[in-house]
């Protein structure tokens, strides 16, 4: 049975791109079939992320305007056998898919592959509106921040309220261990209090992400990272093992020492 | 003396977070009803048939609305009143 699911956020730049490429990878490393759906018409960064810039020749437009067929315009990765792209169209914008595409080309997606995932674009107009409507499952990606948990929740509200998607998982990116430590970031028992969604991870804020990214190299394939890690635990989460959270809030620091020491703690 | 020792260990979190989940708190309160205006129109229907068991009022003057003061959010409801009901157990 296959699962196909959004990616999405509202606000743009929390790292729905970022988690998109990582568990697609992390997926096919474990031998699923998998593609990724990069639903981003107009700036396209999926194909980047993965490192797959550079063997593009047709796209998901191409394919609805019957200029290809479905299977022309995936691109098989080089690292792993059952990992595919569908790439979009750089130069449109987003009107060139609408909803109904989306629907039909999920549905066709649907029946080759263990995975189809949608990398949604930010916002919540006719892009949002196109990536979710061919789905069943979300994932709702945030930073911990006030802006961005906002603007997760009014997602929540869409998705239930325009496609019938409901109990999206949350994915809490870039949290920053010392700034929690020192009570200026929200942890995930706050987010999870107020958005009141199933946590399905956390990743921490680490430039190795960004070194990976540089590289085209999703960080999931680096084993020694702890971002890395974190990625793992997520694509195990999704396949149903129960893996407890990554201790990432309460590390030893000095005055968590000293308040063990005087017995405050 | 105390007090300060405690926050200063971090046993009271002197830091932004506490800050920033209360008016996030606040915020989605509006939004929230915001999305579906729906909700207040059931509410509304609700407290008319509660009320119209005691007195009787003014649908059409009636309104109900989240407003917000400071560091709370409340139902505001103006709802006028055309006469009470004699109610069995009321002895006016
Ligand atoms: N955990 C992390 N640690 C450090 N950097 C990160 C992390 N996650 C994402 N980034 C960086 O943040 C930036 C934005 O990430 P990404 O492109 O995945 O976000 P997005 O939600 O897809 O953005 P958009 O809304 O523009 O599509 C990138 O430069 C990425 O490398
Ligand atoms: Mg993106």
């Amino acid at each position: 049975m296959s699962e196909v699911i959004v990616v999405t956020s509202g606000k743009g730049g929390v790292g729905k791109t970022t988690v998109t490429a990582n568990i697609g990878c992390g997926l096919a490393m474990l031998g699923y079939k998998v593609v990724l759906v990069d639903a981003d018409t107009g700036l396209r960064n999926l194909d980047v992320v993965l490192g797959m810039e550079n063997r593009i020749v047709f796209d998901l437009t191409d394919v609805i305007e019957e200029k290809c067929r479905l299977r022309q315009a995936l691109i098989k990765d080089r690292r792993f056998e059952e990992l595919f792209l569908l790439p979009t169209a750089q130069t449109k914008d987003k009107s060139a898919v609408t909803p109904k595409d989306m629907q039909n080309i999920c549905s066709q997606l649907r029946e080759h592959f263990d995975y189809v995932i949608v990398d949604s674009p930010a916002g919540i107009e006719q892009g949002f509106q196109s990536a979710v409507a061919g789905v069943e499952k979300a994932i709702v990606v945030t930073v911990p921040e006030v802006a961005a948990v906002r603007d997760a929740d009014r997602v929540v509200g869409l998705l239930e309220a325009k496609a019938e998607i409901r109990d999206p998982k949350l994915i809490i990116n870039r949290l920053r261990m010392q700034m929690v430590q020192r009570g200026d970031m929200m942890t995930l028992e706050d987010m999870h209090d107020i958005l009141g969604l199933e946590l399905l991870g956390v990743i921490p804020d680490d430039e190795q992400v960004v070194i990976a990214t540089n590289r085209g190299d999703p960080i999931v394939i680096n084993e020694n990272s702890l971002s890395g890690r974190a990625f793992k635990d997520i694509v195990r989460r999704m396949l149903g093992e129960p893996v407890p959270l990554m201790n990432l809030e309460n590390g030893e620091g000095f005055f968590n020492r000293l308040r063990r020491i005087i017995g405050l703690g | 003396m105390l007090d300060f020792l405690a926050r200063l260990l971090g046993r009271e979190s002197p830091g932004s977070k506490n800050v920033a989940k209360e008016r996030l708190r606040l915020v989605l309160v509006h939004d929230r009803a915001g999305v579906s205006p729906q909700l207040l129109q059931l509410l509304k229907n609700d407290m008319v048939e509660v009320i119209s068991k005691y007195m009787e009022i003014d649908e059409k003057g009636l309104s109900v609305n989240l407003e917000r003061a400071d560091n709370q959010v409340a139902l505001v409801a103006s709802i006028p009143v055309k006469k009470m009901k004699r109610v069995a157990g009321n002895p006016a």
